[in-house]
């Protein structure tokens, strides 16, 4: 019985279930602190052409086109020929995997009655690789520490041991490291039993009739999505900070009836610091960025990914070339959706949000001993943290919410148990957010401390204080991001520094920017933010017009 | 003389009275009074008294589950509340995780905080998070804080400090400020009500037992009031959501441990089944109009977490909702239910739920207007429900409206592919859930059998083992009421948390034995004033997980006075309940200790044993009619058999349909149904698998 339109249905709506699981087994046993809190991490099914056929929906959109574009390097390089019941492959090449030595994709060859006849791949964010360590100041990606390029990591079942003793040897934390990377492999094999199951249930012996039907039927609905935009060239400009110079982001948006392409032509070079992005990373947000706007309820695959054609120019910060080092590219790829929705607000004016504060504002604090033989230990300590986003065309931004990323802060009481630190502040930014019909959503201020005995170093790597978020269609910008001490000591965005034994580490996280006039916002909701305290008494009166701030409780 | 005893569940639509009494059980079914719930309550109650003959007056126990807390904080229908914290802290509850629960939804909007910004007021103080004073409180600023607090005229006042579960003294100090200058106004505290690291979940928790608390004492105190007027002066206990009983005074005073309370009692219904059966590893079902749920029942026990998410506002979905540590019966719920509209998506794919059509109108076949298609339309299409006979032949049902909205919604299938589509949709969506949900937990679903109950479940279950590989499958009598039959079988017991950091390399015997004491004496506080001098036992958790990792795992631990020559007995517990939960253990890390639990309950009296039987003679047939079997994927000649008219003993080949007043019974054509002694139905593979 050959299957029917319904069980491609039923089985396309199981593989995301199986997918979804494969990313479940990863984050209950990952050591990584940003797969397990943060959703750092991604899974997915690849048909025998490295085609991928679903991918879970995790924290991570960067992973979205990354991995799908993985596998298909994998296939390449490994050969038909070699591929073998058992294996397991490894990467963290940077320019194969997604974007930096710190994820590791790992894919499983399946088989079926002896038949190859797919892959499963999922990535993770690990602990360290060596190297510097998390961090945008290597001068090239050889100093970011170990590169594993396209191998195998296990044969025929047999883990090669040789390599295991090399990671172990290279990198700081050899348990969690090389733990995460059995915990990628089990997590393929747990996708590996779903899929076998399904496929005895429907009595399938390959993938490939799934597969044409999953991509046909995606392509489709993702050509009428983009013919829906009108057709037209839009362009936008967006400056923001970089390390060592601002970096201009341009991206020229070409569409023509079901065609899309995003060419990021006229855009800054390489940076000489990590925050350089290879280009899959920069397809990966591009791609994000758009797909919200227009086709969101379409699942990833390479069928409806491809018709999203991104492209920067070889050499410029969003298409890095070896051995630029990349470790830190999260930052400038953050940004690069508030540079595509600019100019596709243009063809769709009630879809796109203004900037946002967009790049995460991530901390990874070192904590060291004052007196190194106090026995006092010494701890690591990573925070995610978030601005605003951009007022929406209807609605007000979110405040202290990830975007583009998806990833979750952690609670301050566990981060205190995991290092000798106070958080004595986490909360809104009050004011910050853009002025507009629609208001932006607020940033927050975090301050930290040491704990007796200890300073602090840490990595800055925080954009959009130099150049806040814009606002939209005469919206008001967002509060610019701040980097300090508490006693107003101005600190350097990018970089390690160190917070002494008395001092506190402030950072006002920026917000993000409005959308229409202030002059139109509502009374009413203007009234509400002043009691709330979202928005100052002077701006109140001296942007929101408000003449009368009487009792804001009527 | 058994005690005559009764359960009372208040749902959305109905409530359900239990009655237990020397004739056995009687049931009743009457609509929930929004007004005044106790009002319903009576009614129901005096209807099953009076059916089995007995004076209210001689009713010795009141047992009592609401959806009242549950449905305050959906409908933010609570108290004008306070809330004070850590200077720091204001926005906690708003900013919630920092992230978005949908990813591509450009228009997404996170639900509001219970209490808005300019309710929450802060003061200067901090504790480590070992318990020390970073900060100490400065009086003239509490004199200053009480004075505002006093002038918002509110309601209720929640209280949550960073790190209270490790030192309530900051928290117990603005307490007693407050109850100097108000001494009526209800306030709650975080180290009382959740005392558990990580101050989202539990500044969440104090904040919903204080938005709720006013409204539940209120309600309580007519409720006891009206039945002391019907001259039942029973003592009056109420369900919390971890399966248990608390009396009323603790109930009134932590509404928020009585959230769920009535999917807990369906679920201590099926563990009564699962233990009177010999059932070790059970998974209970049960499908409403609205939603499914699932929950692990292990030993006669459901599996309780930590935590749960209340009152999600998108589509069910995780991260929608509030997540409130309070100790509670877990349970998968989604959107599947016999009302979950079908409809295409973009990719012209079939797509069921979350939406329903509730009731009203309900599924296009009710004849209420309705026009959508629902998957009970797509069941009475299959054949699989009679439209003369559902609900007893109450509401008549019209397979031709089912046929239209199907196809109207669903173009392109075939009407009989479309409602084929439509049932196995959603049973892929609760057998994905329910296979997720052991996975989770380092559980085999094969080895798990199934206990449906609720108006949905006997219709799908048998095609959800099919799916599951699932050889067993129970469907109980009284189903429709189970939540409250569950009541009735409830142990009283409390669950007493605290969060205590403990790295086993730096073990603390004297804080975990003063902690444990602590425990106890608190839990069996509560168990004593409900059931004084009762035959109670303990349990023992301990919360951990390697340094470094985040997410922790429930470890069972002996109740006793720990010493330091117990941590590798503590290791290897761990150790144990890791691989069992991820197949291996990791060499070279430390071990940890977060969060504990400790519960008091009384003792269940053991269920009474139901030898199985395996069928002999067969049911009698009422006749032969058609339903689509999905596994098939063709229609046969179904039996169709009258629930009523089975004796214990006998057997109904699948494939057949065994009917009854509020649902009927699926048997596909590889499962064998026979009736048990105890009129439960016991469905099981014809063959074993290979």
């Amino acid at each position: 019985m050959s299957p029917s339109a319904i069980d491609y249905q039923i089985m396309w709506n199981r593989l995301i279930a199986v997918v979804e699981e494969q990313a479940t087994t990863l984050i209950r046993t990952a050591f990584s602190t940003s797969v397990r809190e943060a959703g750092d991490l991604s899974a997915g099914l690849f048909d025998r052409q490295g085609r991928m056929m679903a991918q879970a929906v995790t924290g991570t959109p960067g992973h979205v086109n990354a991995m799908a574009e993985s596998v298909t390097h994998f296939a390449r390089i490994i050969g038909a020929q070699n591929t073998f019941e058992g294996d397991v492959f490894v990467t963290n090449d940077p320019w194969f995997g997604t974007g930096h030595l710190h994820d590791f994709t790992v894919v499983t060859p399946v088989f079926r009655a002896g038949r190859h006849i797919g892959y499963f791949a999922c990535t993770a964010h690990v602990v360290d690789i060596g190297g510097r360590g998390f961090g945008p100041d290597a001068a090239e990606v050889y100093e970011e520490g170990l590169l594993i390029p396209i191998m195998k990591f296990a044969e025929r079942g047999r883990v090669q041991a040789l390599l295991v003793e090399l990671i172990r040897a290279n990198v700081r934390t050899p348990d969690q490291t090389v733990g995460d990377l059995y915990s990628l492999a089990a997590c393929n094999e747990a996708g590996d039993r779903r899929l076998q199951a399904m496929m005895d249930e429907f009595a399938v012996d390959d993938l490939q009739g799934l597969a044409e039907y999953i991509f046909e039927a995606s392509a489709r609905a993702t050509q009428d999505a983009i013919s829906r935009v009108p057709d037209g060239t839009y362009r936008n400009h967006m400056r923001v900070d970089g390390y060592d110079f601002p970096v201009d982001l341009n991206v020229t948006l070409t569409v023509a009836g079901d065609a899309l392409t995003a060419d990021f032509a006229g855009t800054s070079g390489m940076s000489a610091f990590g925050v350089n992005v290879p280009e899959v990373y920069t397809r990966a947000y591009a791609c994000y960025g758009l797909k919200c706007a227009i086709a969101p309820e379409v699942p990833n695959n390479t069928a409806s990914l491809a018709p999203f054609r991104i492209s920067a120019p070889e050499g410029s910060i969003l298409a890095a070339t070896r051995p630029a080092p990349v470790s830190v590219r999260h930052v400038i790829g953050h940004l690069v959706p508030d540079v595509v929705l600019g100019a596709l607000h243009q063809a769709l004016p009630d879809t796109a949000p203004a900037e946002g504060a967009s790049a995460l504002w991530n901390i990874q604090i070192s904590a060291r001993p004052i007196n190194p033989g106090s026995g006092l230990p010494r701890r690591e300590i990573l925070m995610f943290n978030s601005g605003g986003t951009g007022a929406r065309p209807a609605l007000d931004g979110l405040s202290a919410t990830a975007f583009p990323s998806g990833v979750s802060t952690m609670s301050v009481e566990a981060t205190e148990h995991v290092g000798p630190i106070v958080v004595w502040r986490k909360d809104l930014r009050e004011g910050s957010g853009g002025a507009g019909q629609h208001r932006g959503g607020l940033g927050q201020v975090i301050e930290i401390a040491p704990r007796d005995g200890y300073e602090l170093h840490f990595n800055a790597m925080f954009d959009r204080v130099d150049h806040p978020a814009r606002g939209r269609n005469g919206g008001g910008n967002g509060a610019a991001g701040r980097v300090e001490l508490a006693d107003g000591t101005a600190l350097r965005a990018k970089g390690r520094q160190r917070i002494g034994p008395e001092a506190r580490l402030r950072l006002s996280l920026p917000g993000g920017g409005g959308f229409g006039p202030a002059a139109n916002r509502s009374p009413g909701a203007i009234r509400r933010d002043l009691a709330a305290g979202y928005i100052t008494q002077e701006q109140a009166r001296e942007i929101y017009g408000l003449k009368d701030i009487g009792d804001p409780d009527d | 003389m058994t005690r005559i005893r009764v359960g009372v569940d208040i749902g959305g639509t109905f409530t359900d009275v239990a009655l237990d009494h020397p004739g056995g059980l009687t049931t009743a079914k009457v609509l929930t009074d929004y007004a005044q719930p106790e009002r319903a309550i009576l009614d129901g109650v005096v209807a099953a008294a009076d059916a089995a003959g007995i004076d209210v007056g001689k009713i010795a126990q009141v047992i009592h589950g609401t959806t009242l807390v549950t449905n305050a904080l959906i409908e933010r229908k609570g108290a004008r509340t306070a809330f004070i914290t850590t200077e720091g802290f204001r926005d906690v509850i708003e900013m919630r995780s920092e992230n978005r629960f949908e990813q591509y939804d450009l228009a997404l909007e996170l639900p509001a905080p219970l209490v808005p910004r300019k309710d929450r007021f802060t003061v200067g103080e901090r504790m480590s998070a070992e318990g020390d004073v970073l900060l100490a409180l400065d009086p003239a600023e509490v004199e200053r804080l009480v004075d505002h607090v006093a002038a918002g005229n509110y309601e209720s006042v929640a209280i949550g400090f960073m790190h209270a579960y490790a030192n309530d003294a900051h928290e117990v100090a603005i307490f007693q400020a407050l109850r100097a200058r108000l001494p009526d106004l209800p306030i709650s505290l975080s180290s009382v009500v959740s005392p558990q690291m990580r101050e989202l979940p539990r500044f969440n928790t104090v904040i919903a037992n204080a938005y709720v608390q006013p409204q539940v004492a209120a309600y309580l105190s007519r409720f006891v009031g009206r039945l002391r007027a019907e001259a039942i002066a029973a003592p009056v206990f109420m369900m919390h959501s971890g399966g248990g009983l608390i009396t009323v005074e603790t109930a009134a005073a932590q509404p928020v441990r009585l959230l769920e309370s009535g999917p807990a009692g369906g679920a201590i219904f099926a563990a009564g089944f699962a233990e009177a059966h010999g059932i070790s590893s059970a998974l209970s079902f049960d499908m409403g109009g609205t939603t499914a749920k699932i929950c692990l029942v292990e030993d006669g026990t459901p599996k309780t977490a930590k935590s749960f998410e209340v009152a999600r506002s998108y589509r069910f979905k995780k991260g929608s909702g509030m997540t409130v540590s309070t100790p509670v019966v877990e349970m998968v719920e989604i959107g599947a239910g016999g009302g979950s509209i079908a409809s295409l998506d973009s990719m012209t794919r079939l797509r069921v739920g979350p939406q329903s059509a509730g009731s009203e109108p309900g599924p296009a076949c009710y004849q209420r207007g309705g026009t959508k298609p629902t998957v009970t339309d797509a069941n009475l299409v299959l054949g699989r429900l009679d439209p003369e006979r559902f609900a007893g032949g109450a509401i008549p049902l019209a397979p031709d409206l089912s046929a239209e909205a199907l196809a109207t919604h669903l173009p392109g299938f075939a009407p009989r592919d479309a409602a084929f589509g439509v049932t196995e949709m959603v049973d892929e969506n609760m057998a994905n859930a329910a296979r997720v949900h052991t996975v989770e937990n380092g559980r085999d679903i094969e080895h798990f059998t199934m206990i449906a109950f609720g108006g949905g479940a006997p219709l799908h279950a048998c095609r959800l083992c099919e799916k599951l590989g699932i050889d067993t499958l129970l469907i109980p009598p009284g189903a429709g009421v189970g939540s409250a039959i569950g009541f009735l079988r409830a142990p009283v017991s409390y669950e007493a948390t605290r969060g205590l950091f403990q790295r086993l390399v730096a073990f603390d015997p004297c804080a975990v034995n003063a902690m444990l004491d602590a425990l106890e004496a608190e839990a069996r506080a509560f168990v004593e004033a409900a059931a004084g001098g009762a035959e109670t036992e303990t349990l023992l958790t301990a919360f951990m997980r390697y340094a470094g990792q985040g997410w922790e795992i429930p470890v069972i631990l002996p109740l006793r006075h720990v010493r330091a020559e117990d941590v590798p007995m503590i290791g290897a517990a761990f150790e144990e309940a890791y691989r069992k939960l991820f197949g291996r253990t990791i060499e070279g890390f430390e071990a940890e200790i977060t969060n504990w639990s400790l519960v008091v309950a009384t003792r269940r009296p053991p269920a009474r044993p139901v030898p199985r039987q395996t069928g002999h003679t067969a049911a009698p047939i009422l006749r032969t009619r058609p339903i689509y079997d999905a596994a098939l994927r063709q229609d046969v000649a179904a039996q169709e058999v009258d629930r009523a008219a089975i004796s214990p003993g006998q057997a109904i080949e699948g494939p057949a349909v065994i009917i009854e007043r509020e649902t009927s019974t699926i048997v596909t054509s590889t499962f064998r149904a026979v009736e048990q002694a105890d009129g439960t139905l016991l469905l099981a593979r014809k063959e074993a698998r290979a």
